[in-house]
């Protein structure tokens, strides 16, 4: 099992101009729990989950992992040091939507990457443990491929190990399997299931409702920078009250029937 | 024309060494400034950005062969005196620098920016992040610019004839002054020139191509 963080978020604001993309957004994950953040698009899930490692600033609120605020010194103060946020960010894993793995690198060398130069590994030491978290999602056979040369789903696979080797205690993942063919989409999933059955606290913006209802602890939805509503799955997916949900869902299952 | 071949001959090689030679350190010096530049423009604060915009104005608005001038005979007045070549090379350097400046920054901007959060994500530093994702990835996307730039500048050695720098043009203008074969000395000097050239972009080409096989999509 894995040393699992938790997630506070208290009244956290954001603006991108005189645009208010984030309301007053309260949350609070405990350790090793699964949540996924639904909504319609422009709704500020990803907004919400980059403010958690802090790739977003946030302008007001806190945002507290493990009972620590992350990216200011103290709430409503200055910034913290570069120094402190990246010690921090060395335990929150994020894995995006677009992969970004580095093209010049090879699948080893992209998640030894990390581990060479953050957390200070010798270069024998660090593709030991690459090679490691790349069988653990099964991609012992393409270590030494490009990822040009690995499909969609065996590249997302890779970040998804290039942010494990690190030992995060929280993961983030923004659309992990939105940019891939329905069938590479299985894959990944699966993987993160496991990553979720050891412990690890994930915090999932995802259009699959069925990750959503069947792995997740609880379901956030969005709408409009506000965070309408957080539940049981069952609560949010199968009998929403909130007429907000009831037509996202509408509309989520027509474009899905055919 | 045998004895025009036995005579300037070995005067229009060295010639030619001499310009190879310094388009080579200069290219190589406005590499190297640019890149400063264009690192420093991206990270540092705002007045630190617009000196560096109007430097890179001013030299990309004005003539190298100005610019030269100003440094050779003018570098004097302001304590800067220069022997011909090492002062050909600074100018040299110099007046490329805003070019490859603007190469590099915009290789750099075209670096996606999720990379770069990934490796921010994980908690690299932002020199690591320079050093290990940026300048290879920023670098392999300018290279075409900067063979078709460095081409540019091979003709652009010429001017630096005009203070005295033994090279290709200062031969030919010698050679051209003392036998009236206009025609021959400059057929020479084109001929020179378009096999530099030609040999440049060759090397660039294979380069290119080795450098970037792993970069591109498997379709
Ligand atoms: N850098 C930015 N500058 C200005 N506005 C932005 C920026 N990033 C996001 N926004 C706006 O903030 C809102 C929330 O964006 P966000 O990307 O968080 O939405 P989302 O819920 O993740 O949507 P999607 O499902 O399409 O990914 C959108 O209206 C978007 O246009
Ligand atoms: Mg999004």
């Amino acid at each position: 099992m894995v040393r699992a963080s938790s997630v506070e978020i208290r009244k956290v604001n954001k603006f991108y101009g005189p645009f208010h993309a984030l309301k007053d957004i309260d949350m609070s994950i405990a350790p090793g729990k699964v949540t996924c953040l639904i909504g319609p698009s422009g709704s500020g899930k990803s907004t919400l989950l980059r403010c958690v490692n802090f790739l977003e600033e946030y302008n007001s609120g806190e945002v507290l992992i493990d009972g620590e605020l992350i990216g200011y010194e103290t709430a409503g103060g200055k910034k913290m040091s570069s120094r402190r946020l990246r010690e921090m960010r060395r335990t929150i894993g994020m894995v995006f939507q677009q992969f970004n793995l580095w093209p010049h690198m090879t699948a080893l060398q992209n998640v030894a990457e990390g581990l060479i130069r953050v957390r200070g590994m010798a270069k024998s030491e660090a593709e030991a443990r690459a090679a490691d978290a790349l069988e653990k999602v099964g991609l012992g056979d393409r270590m030494s491929n490009h990822p040009s040369r690995l499909s969609g789903g065996q590249q997302q696979r890779v970040a998804i190990a290039r942010a494990i080797a690190m030992e995060p205690r929280l993961m983030l993942f923004d659309e992990p399997t939105s940019a891939l063919d329905p069938e590479l989409v299985g894959e990944v999933l699966s993987v993160m299931k496991a990553l979720a059955a050891e412990g690890m606290t994930m915090v999932v913006v995802t259009h699959e409702m069925g990750f959503a209802a069947h792995v997740a602890d609880k379901v956030a939805f969005m709408e409009q920078g506000e965070l309408v509503a957080m539940d049981e799955p069952a609560n949010i997916l199968h009998h929403p009250e909130d007429p907000r949900i009831q037509s996202f869902l509408r509309t989520y299952h027509e474009r899905n029937s055919f | 024309m045998n004895d025009l071949l036995a005579h300037y001959g070995p005067f229009l090689l060295r010639g030619f060494g001499m310009t190879v030679l310094c388009w080579l350190l200069g290219t190589v010096g406005g590499m190297a400034l640019g890149l400063a530049i264009a690192l420093i423009q991206r990270y540092s604060i705002a007045p630190v950005r617009w000196v560096l915009r109007i430097y890179i104005e001013a030299i990309r608005g004005t003539p190298f062969l100005a610019q030269l001038f100003l440094l050779y005979y003018g570098g004097p007045m302001f304590g800067l005196r220069l022997d011909p070549i090492p002062a050909g090379l600074l100018g040299l350097s110099v007046y490329s620098s805003p070019y490859f400046a603007e190469i590099f920054r915009s290789a750099f901007g075209a670096v996606p920016i999720g990379q770069i959060e990934a490796a921010r994500a994980i908690g690299m530093s932002e020199p690591s992040i320079v050093r290990r994702i940026l300048l290879p990835l920023g670098l392999v996307s300018a290279l075409p610019a900067m063979v078709n730039f460095s081409i540019v500048l091979t003709k652009e050695t010429v001017i630096l004839s005009i203070i005295t720098v033994p090279e290709l043009m200062y031969q030919v203008q010698r050679m051209s002054a003392e036998t009236f074969r206009y025609v021959e000395a400059n057929l020479a000097l084109a001929l020179f020139f378009w096999g530099l050239v030609e040999l440049i972009s060759r090397l660039g080409r294979r380069f290119e191509t080795r450098i970037t096989k792993h970069l591109i999509e498997r379709t």
